[in-house]
């Protein structure tokens, strides 16, 4: 990760102290804004949502509330794409393991967090995890490299994706129309190029970048041979067990 | 189309919001709950660039050189300056530029 002085801007005062600040407004606050170059992305991904939702019959209410507690847009967008002509018994557990599938990679997710958040109280964790989405996920490991201590930033990033997620659905909705081809900006790949930029500080030399490496390399072949979502399953878990010959 | 059955609807979201909230919680409550030896300490400390890896490198190649140009670009401004900010911006400017191209 990052060196502290590799990044002035993130040491503000709430993490000066790093024992007393704990889940204030400040870095909460630090948190929404960390997540803002995300949210062109977020609003372009909501609206070809409720776009997908209209078309797919749904009213504004339910599109919205699919939105607000499920919270996952690869989710919603594959299950309203194979959503069954009549829903049974069978039909439902499909759409329940495909919901299960495209999202087990929060299982690897929430267990970096540990570090993170281990020590604080389970009924403050536990209703942020609600809000766990890879931009704050991204921006909390940076942060929390870099020094900072206070959990609520996590769930202030968390936060500021679910509103945006949830709100521009709406226009998605309405119109019917998407905002233009995302790839004329460049913005369908801010978020690839935040994960590449986390990769430069993760990288330790040959030896001790096992997992990264091993990672990358099962989940490309993985990709190719099968497609789907198991890439991202096949290649964390390898790059997870590669990761024990990673020199101390 | 979305059946007009709107509970089963409501009840096929519950469940869908139950499965999405233990894929959020469940990784890590169970770490929690683990012994950590140093076995798997090397194994945590390895999770995040895997994760990270793993997302991204099919990305790369499925994008075409558009996505390969533009990631190339972040990375190495990313190894030159050490803030991932001008790295983003240094890739997303390319990833147009690239699109303006016909790439």
């Amino acid at each position: 990760m990052t060196s502290p002085e590799a990044d002035p801007a993130n040491t503000t005062p709430d993490t000066a102290n790093p024992d007393t600040a704990r889940w204030t407004f400040a870095g909460f606050r630090r948190g929404a804004l960390d997540v803002l170059p995300f949210v062109p992305g977020i609003t372009g991904f909501a609206m070809a949502y409720g776009t997908v939702a209209a078309r797919k019959g749904m009213t504004l209410f339910e599109a919205l509330l699919m939105s607000a507690t499920v919270f996952a847009g690869v989710v919603q967008m594959v299950v309203l794409d194979s959503w069954p002509e009549t829903l049974t018994v069978a039909s439902v557990a499909g759409i329940l393991a495909l919901t299960a599938l495209v999202n087990a990679r929060y299982l690897m997710i929430g267990a970096t967090l540990r570090p993170l958040l281990g020590g604080e109280p389970a009924r403050k964790v536990y209703p942020t995890l609600f809000f766990l989405v890879e931009p704050p996920w991204l921006m909390s490991l940076r942060y929390y490299a870099n020094g900072g201590r206070d959990p609520a930033h996590m769930l202030g990033g968390g936060v500021a994706m679910y509103v945006t997620w949830v709100t521009m659905a709406v226009p998605g909705f309405i119109a019917g129309a998407s905002v233009g081809n995302p790839k004329q900006f460049g913005i369908d790949l801010v978020m690839p190029a935040f994960f590449v930029a986390m990769l430069v500080p993760l990288w330790r030399g040959p030896r001790r970048s096992y997992g990264l490496i091993v990672g990358g390399v099962a989940a490309l072949a993985t990709d190719i041979l099968f497609g789907g979502f198991w890439y991202l399953i096949v290649g964390t878990l390898a790059g997870c067990f590669a990761g024990v010959f990673n020199d101390d | 189309m979305i059946e007009k059955d709107a509970f089963g609807f409501f009840v096929v979201l519950a469940a869908m919001t139950a499965v999405v909230y233990v894929t959020r919680i469940a990784g890590y409550w169970l770490i929690g709950r683990l012994v950590i030896g140093p076995r798997l300490r090397r194994m945590l400390d390895a999770l995040p660039g895997s994760i990270i890896a793993a997302t991204v490198v099919p990305t790369l190649v499925q994008g075409g050189p558009r996505a390969i140009v533009a990631l190339t670009a972040t990375a190495l401004v990313m190894i030159v300056v050490r803030r991932d900010f001008f790295a983003v911006l240094a890739g997303v400017a390319v990833a147009a530029g690239a699109f303006a191209f016909g790439l």
